[in-house]
């Protein structure tokens, strides 16, 4: 039984250790999918993220998530990191690592936790603008909803 | 019944606190009962919570819709819809 790696945490996560720690001594993985969400600067117009959680609720909800994932698209691995606190442009802020015996799983898995992630999971968005002035919190986008309801 | 009630991003800065412990009277039985009695216990909570078909809350850390009955609830989150990834 394959069980989640989940994480919620403040500081920056490097890839190749994250995709090494989930592959390593292992032979029955063929097919490994990362997602990698970073912070954008909206064309200069923003200075950085300030990501709020709801700690204890945000890793139950991403493990759940990522659980239905394992179950669903027979996942032989997955590891999902969100980082919370002030994100500056060009940072990271999430990562999604889906492992599968075969391709379509691997990419389908890790495109699942993240459509679920985005709308499920209690974290929330601030942008502050590069004039120096606190922006607003960002709303939640319908289109993200429409790509959750795709796997129903 | 007395409830933990912990609130994030903009409900958070519009009631002006990040939690409280609240007494509910007993006619507070479900979600909607909670959101509304909240807005009467002043401004800011009605400025928080005036749209409350946006308004998402989570029983004891798990999401729970509006015709849930919050016996039994610890702990009651109240926030917007979720914007991470």
């Amino acid at each position: 039984m394959t069980t989640p790696t989940i994480r919620v945490q403040p500081t920056d996560f490097d890839l190749q250790a994250e995709i090494s720690a989930l592959t390593a001594g292992r032979t029955n993985i063929g097919a490994v999918v990362t997602f990698t969400g970073l912070c954008r600067d909206e064309q200069g117009a923003l200075s950085a993220l300030e990501l709020e959680h709801y700690p204890g609720m945000a890793e139950a909800e991403m493990r759940r998530i990522g659980e239905l994932a394992i179950e669903r698209f027979s996942l032989i691995g997955l590891t999902a990191i969100h980082r919370f606190g002030k994100i500056m442009p060009g940072e990271n802020i999430v990562l999604v690592i889906a492992a599968a015996p075969h391709r379509q799983a691997a990419f389908d898995g890790a495109n699942f936790v993240m459509d679920f992630l985005k709308t499920s999971a209690p974290f929330w968005k601030k942008e502050h603008a590069a004039d120096g002035s606190q922006g607003d919190w960002i709303a939640a986008k319908d289109a993200d909803d429409t790509a959750r309801d795709k796997w129903r | 019944m007395t409830v933990k009630l912990v609130y994030f991003a903009w409900v958070r800065e519009r009631i002006g606190k990040s939690e409280e412990d609240l007494d509910l009277p007993a006619s507070v039985v479900t979600v909607k009962d909670l959101l509304a009695h909240l807005t009467t216990l002043g401004e800011e909570y009605e400025n928080a919570l005036q749209f409350p078909d946006v308004i998402r809350v989570a029983i004891n850390q798990e999401h729970a819709e509006h015709d849930e009955p919050i016996a039994g609830a610890r702990e009651i989150g109240i926030f917007p819809p979720m914007t991470g990834g």
